[in-house]
């Protein structure tokens, strides 16, 4: 019995041996930590950036590591811990907006040698440590040329938008969708549903179901996972507009663009920057990174199949503007849909304008509220 | 592609109607569900994981072979193993029925992550409807009331269960088991038995209300795709005073409740929504306080569910 | 309705047996759900029968032993089964429990983030063990927490002169109040309406987290908290400090602290007394003129102060302003905890110590070995399904139990 007990513990120690440890990594390897607030696969934001740091990784001399469905709680400052003392990682990537007051400060404080790349644009010279960095994408000019074709498809010219919560980011969303979609179609409306969270698959279907039964016939949405508001239109025999990655899959039929991350393309520059032994604290990389489809940050899914023709000139006439920086989609005069102005007439809000990423408010047009 | 004129303010009481089937249907196979379980004298509060669990097997089941029913019939299974570990741990001595519903509700929910990951991509076959308003010309109302097999399935259980308690041999000895389980014992029933089979059966139920989540209303698999529901049930069982057929219309209350957030915003009404996302809760406990006393026991309450449910 | 028979004599009997691991076996386990013994209970061990030597004395190591015994055997029972669940799925078991040991236990910094982890979570599991001395089982503890911390957030911005000390204790007022009051609720509702204190601590829960949100976006809403809602921010200066250069906040030292009272509270005072007497049974204490309601109420209010105060530490000492953040599942380990622990403030303690080493190895499954972040929640069903499971074992070997005179 004992030599059988024995025998057994020696075969399964040789059997475990031959199962995969992790490997070690190659001494001048660079490694990036990459941290996410929910589950890596989503269909939504997570997702995307889990793409954006598989690409990366692919990249010779980068190694990267992660972690999905960390809370913004001290549980990330444990987790960006880990990976500066643990995994070695000498560039952190902490992608979702919540992490930066207090931990991704915190931690920076205590580790000035390790770069921290807050997704969400935060950074303030002179205020923040200077080793933390900020990069965002201007989708919401992938908003707008979703907005143009989908106000150009639409037949009632009703659209609807499914929100998480009012935040600025997702009312620039909503408002660049909308002056969109009225920049070639002025009588179009958007309506707007708040749900309260990033993820409540019911009442995304709720509402979805709520607003095609209030005539509308685009939908698209900001929520963490667009995967149940796509599915739902396609249900209902209507047509929808992606976000955060393509869902085209789930709607063949009434899928007709989106507004598309591109994260690779921002993490190969900053692994490239990295490797070149560039800091952020020696100034030599930008604390402030963003750019929009000019700079590859952004993306238009390809179109689908009910997008006519018109619809697909129309776009790409105003992504070439996009592209050669003539576009400026916020301008005066612009009014509210309280009618207050909010824009001056003659006033012109670049991109980077600072204001634009407090807004408050939902431009004309957009039937909703964001108290 | 068809877009329908605008309901208006009809689009509220339309959106509540159906809502109160399609969002109801999984509180209501998850409550009649845990109201076999309490009948029998046992709390499970681990729902919540069976109810992933069973959607994830059912998305899985239907990915891989095409057949929502069969994916249905998986949920089911998933339900009865978890149950099963349910019922085996609980009736150990001293062991505690909600800590081992909470280390379940950890358990099941670890399990259907870990092996959902890889079907959150694929689209899995749905459930069929039927169409209750084909003779409408709106496309609205017809679709809000296209109602899912499964619902009327949940309603014929509602009813069956009822019938069961009252009028078979095997209901009068769960009954029996719930409420003094010593004389039960007496008569010579396994106690044991009785449980396990009620909490497996119960789970079962959970199971395919967790189905209908993932194949149905919202139609997807992703990992927030319940909110609670299996935790709310345990409330609605106690709402329904252990009676399934008052477990039917509690859950379509609670669906109705659920729709009403968001249809309201779509005709503008849109301020203190947090607030309006908790209403069932808050009606849950509205109602108890109204209805309990403490010079009677809860009417209806299993007399071995603890103290004075 | 409880039907256990014993009399009044009986029951000062079970209350007087200490120390407190030894009343299992005086009566049979804490009062719950699942009370209905399918079996007799354990023998009852009278002060009269028993060894040559003193009889306490001979019960009580044999008693420590087997609680020590049982709950380390499950764990590692629990490690092995997930040996092989992590087997199945292509990661090398081995390498697994050294990267768990490695991340949770094997050096001071490692042990720096289980404490962290453990900090909370003792507070929030007393909000259960207090309240089932008497009979009943509150899971009210994230609720309590996140009123409690919200509550103390805005008294905290109410005071905005006041210094760092100051401000620290009056939001630790703040949150105690708030959160004690709220489970008050829970015991008034049950005392006075017969509500189940079960289902209802579970509404309150839901109703809290939608105050917070409602508050949090609306009327304590700090402009400037742009994309993520918050109150406004405690000024740094003012935000609880950690201990010395550890980065452990004191919130550990208060949870400590609080298990240390309460265990004290419980069992060797009178009020513990009364407790445990009303849950031992309820008639016979009505009988014997304690006076049930005010026992429940206070009880019920200590056990709601304690998570309101974890509330307060999340706000003061982590995140600096209230925001949705507060709702992080703490409420509900700490169900977990108390019922592992036995219900026992002091082994309260260590259950917490090793959920936050459990939560703190979380990570290390996902960056090393590739496996998906649900692994960490099989992990914690596995331990907290064998840990309940080896509760039914105490009593059953004879090497515990004592040797007959």
């Amino acid at each position: 019995m004992k030599h059988f007990l024995s025998s057994l513990l020696i075969a399964a120690t040789v059997a475990c041996a031959a199962l995969p440890s992790p490997t070690a990594r190659a001494a001048d390897d660079i490694t990036m930590g990459f941290i996410y607030v929910g589950p890596k696969d989503d269909y939504g934001y997570n997702q995307a950036h889990a793409e954006g740091a598989a690409g990366v990784a692919k990249l010779p001399g980068i190694k990267t590591v992660e972690e999905a469905s960390v809370p913004e709680t001290i549980a990330v400052q444990e987790t960006m811990k880990d990976m500066i003392v643990q995994d070695g990682a000498t560039a952190l990537f902490p992608t979702s907006f919540g992490y930066f007051d207090p931990h991704i400060l915190k931690l920076a404080k205590q580790f000035p040698q390790v770069q921290f790349f807050h997704c969400g644009g935060m950074y303030v010279e002179g205020k923040h440590p200077k080793n933390v960095g900020s990069y965002f994408g201007y989708i919401d000019e992938a908003e707008y040329l979703s907005g143009i074709v989908a106000g150009l498809t639409s037949k009632t010219h009703k659209l609807g938008f499914i929100a998480a919560k009012p935040i600025p980011q997702v009312l620039r969303n909503i408002n660049s969708f909308t002056l969109g979609a009225r920049s070639v179609k002025p009588e179009t409306t958007v309506q707007v549903i708040f749900t309260g969270d990033w993820s409540m698959p019911v009442k995304e279907a709720e509402s979805a179901n709520s607003l095609i039964d209030q005539g509308v016939d685009v939908l698209t949405c900001h929520v963490d996972s667009p995967k149940v508001i796509i599915a739902t239109a396609e249900k209902r025999g209507i047509y929808c507009c992606g976000y955060h990655a393509s869902q085209a899959a789930i709607a063949p039929k009434g899928y007709l663009t989106g507004a598309e991350w591109d994260w690779t393309h921002v993490y190969s520059y900053y692994a490239d920057a990295v490797k070149a032994g560039k800091t952020l604290m020696d100034g030599s990389i930008p604390h402030l990174v963003r750019g929009g489809l000019k700079d590859g940050f952004v993306k238009l899914s390809p179109y689908g199949p009910a997008v006519s023709d018109e619809a697909k000139t129309a776009a790409e006439a105003a992504k070439a503007r996009f592209m050669d920086g003539s576009m400026v989609v916020y301008k005066g005069e612009l009014k509210d849909n309280t009618g207050a102005v909010v824009i001056p007439a003659g006033t012109e809000m670049k991109q980077q304008d600072i204001n634009l990423e407090k807004m408050g408010w939902l431009v004309e047009g957009v039937i909703g509220s964001t108290k | 592609m068809s877009a329908g004129e605008s309901l208006g303010l009809w689009g509220v009481p339309v959106a509540v109607l159906a809502g109160a089937v399609r969002g109801g249907t999984p509180f209501l196979f998850v409550s009649v569900g845990e109201c076999l379980t309490e009948k029998s004298g046992k709390i499970n509060l681990g729902l919540e994981g069976v109810l992933l669990m069973g959607a994830m097997s059912a998305y899985a089941v239907s990915c891989q072979t095409g057949s929502p029913w069969v994916g249905v019939a998986a949920a089911g299974c998933a339900g009865m193993l978890l149950g099963a570990i349910h019922a085996w741990l609980s009736q150990r001595q001293r062991v505690n029925d909600i800590a081992v519903g909470i280390a379940m509700i950890v358990f099941g929910s670890g399990l259907a992550f870990f092996f959902g990951k890889p079907y959150i991509q694929p689209l899995a076959t749905q459930l069929p409807s039927l169409g209750f308003a084909n003779w409408s010309g709106n496309p609205a109302v017809r679709s809000a009331f296209r109602i899912c097999p499964l619902f009327f399935l949940g309603v014929a259980a509602a009813f069956a269960m009822r019938w069961f308690f009252k009028s078979t041999r095997w209901g009068l000895y769960i009954r029996a088991v719930g409420d003094k389980p010593d004389a039960a014992r007496a008569m010579g029933i396994s106690v044991v038995k009785v449980r396990t089979l009620s909490i497996m059966a119960g789970s079962f139920l959970a199971g395919i209300g967790g189905a209908y989540l993932s194949l149905f209303y919202p139609g997807s698999w992703t990992e927030r795709i319940s909110g609670g529901q299996g935790i709310m049930a345990v409330a609605l069982v106690i709402f329904a005073r252990w009676n399934p057929v008052q477990c039917l219309w509690a859950s379509l209350l609670f669906g109705g409740a659920q729709a009403l957030g968001p249809a309201l915003q779509g005709v503008g009404v849109s301020s203190y929504y947090y607030l309006f996302n908790a209403s069932p809760y808050i009606l849950t406990l509205v109602v108890m306080i109204a209805t309990c006393s403490t010079k009677q026991t809860l009417a209806g309450a299993p007399g071995a569910l603890g103290s004075g449910t | 309705m409880r039907t256990n028979g014993t009399s009044p004599a009986d029951l000062v009997l079970q209350a007087a047996c200490r120390p407190a691991l030894a009343t299992r076996h005086c009566k049979t386990t804490g009062p719950g759900m699942s009370e209905i013994q399918t079996e007799p209970a354990a023998p009852v061990a009278s002060p009269a029968a028993g060894p040559k030597l003193p009889s306490l004395m001979s019960r009580r190591w044999r008693g420590m032993l087997e609680a020590v015994a049982i709950p380390a055997g499950a764990i590692f029972v629990s490690i092995i089964l997930f040996g092989f669940f992590c087997a199945v799925n292509g990661a090398n078991p081995f390498a697994v429990y050294a990267s768990i040991n490695k991340a949770a236990f094997a050096s001071w910094y490692a042990w720096q983030e289980t404490l962290v982890r453990a900090a909370p979570l003792m507070l929030c599991a007393l909000c259960t063990a207090i309240p089932i001395r008497l009979g009943l089982v509150i899971i009210g503890n994230e609720g309590a927490l996140v009123i409690g911390g919200l509550f103390a957030t805005a008294a905290g911005l109410a005071v905005p002169h006041a210094s760092p000390l100051a401000t620290q204790i009056v939001m630790a007022g703040a949150g105690m109040l708030c959160g004690g009051l709220w489970i008050m609720i829970v015991g008034a509702l049950k005392y006075f309406r017969g509500v189940n204190e079960t289902i209802s601590g579970l509404l309150m829960n839901y109703i809290a987290i939608a105050i917070l949100n409602q508050m949090v976006n609306g009327p304590m809403r700090d402009p400037s908290s742009l994309n993520k809602p918050s109150s406004y921010p405690i000024p740094d200066e003012k935000m609880l400090q950690p201990i010395g250069s550890t980065s452990i906040h004191w919130g550990l030292v208060y949870g400590i602290v609080a298990c240390v009272i309460v265990w004290f509270l419980v069992h060797h005072t009178t009020f513990g007394f009364k407790m445990r007497t009303i849950g031992g049974n309820i008639r016979a204490a009505r009988i014997a003129g304690l006076p049930v309601g005010s026992v429940t109420l206070i009880a019920c209010f200590i056990a709601g102060a304690l998570p309101g105060l974890a509330g307060m530490v999340e706000v003061a000492a982590v995140n600096g302003s209230a925001n949705e953040s507060l709702n992080a599942w703490y409420g509900n380990s700490g169900i977990l905890v108390a019922f592992l622990a036995r219900q026992n403030a002091l082994a309260v303690i260590v259950v917490s110590i090793l959920l936050g080493g459990l939560l703190a190895s979380g990570g290390i499954l996902q960056r090393v070995h590739h496996l998906p972040d649900a692994t960490t929640l099989v992990f914690q069903g596995l331990v907290f399904l064998v840990i309940l499971f080896s509760e039914s074992l105490y009593g059953r070997w004879k090497i515990f139990q004592e040797k007959a005179a």
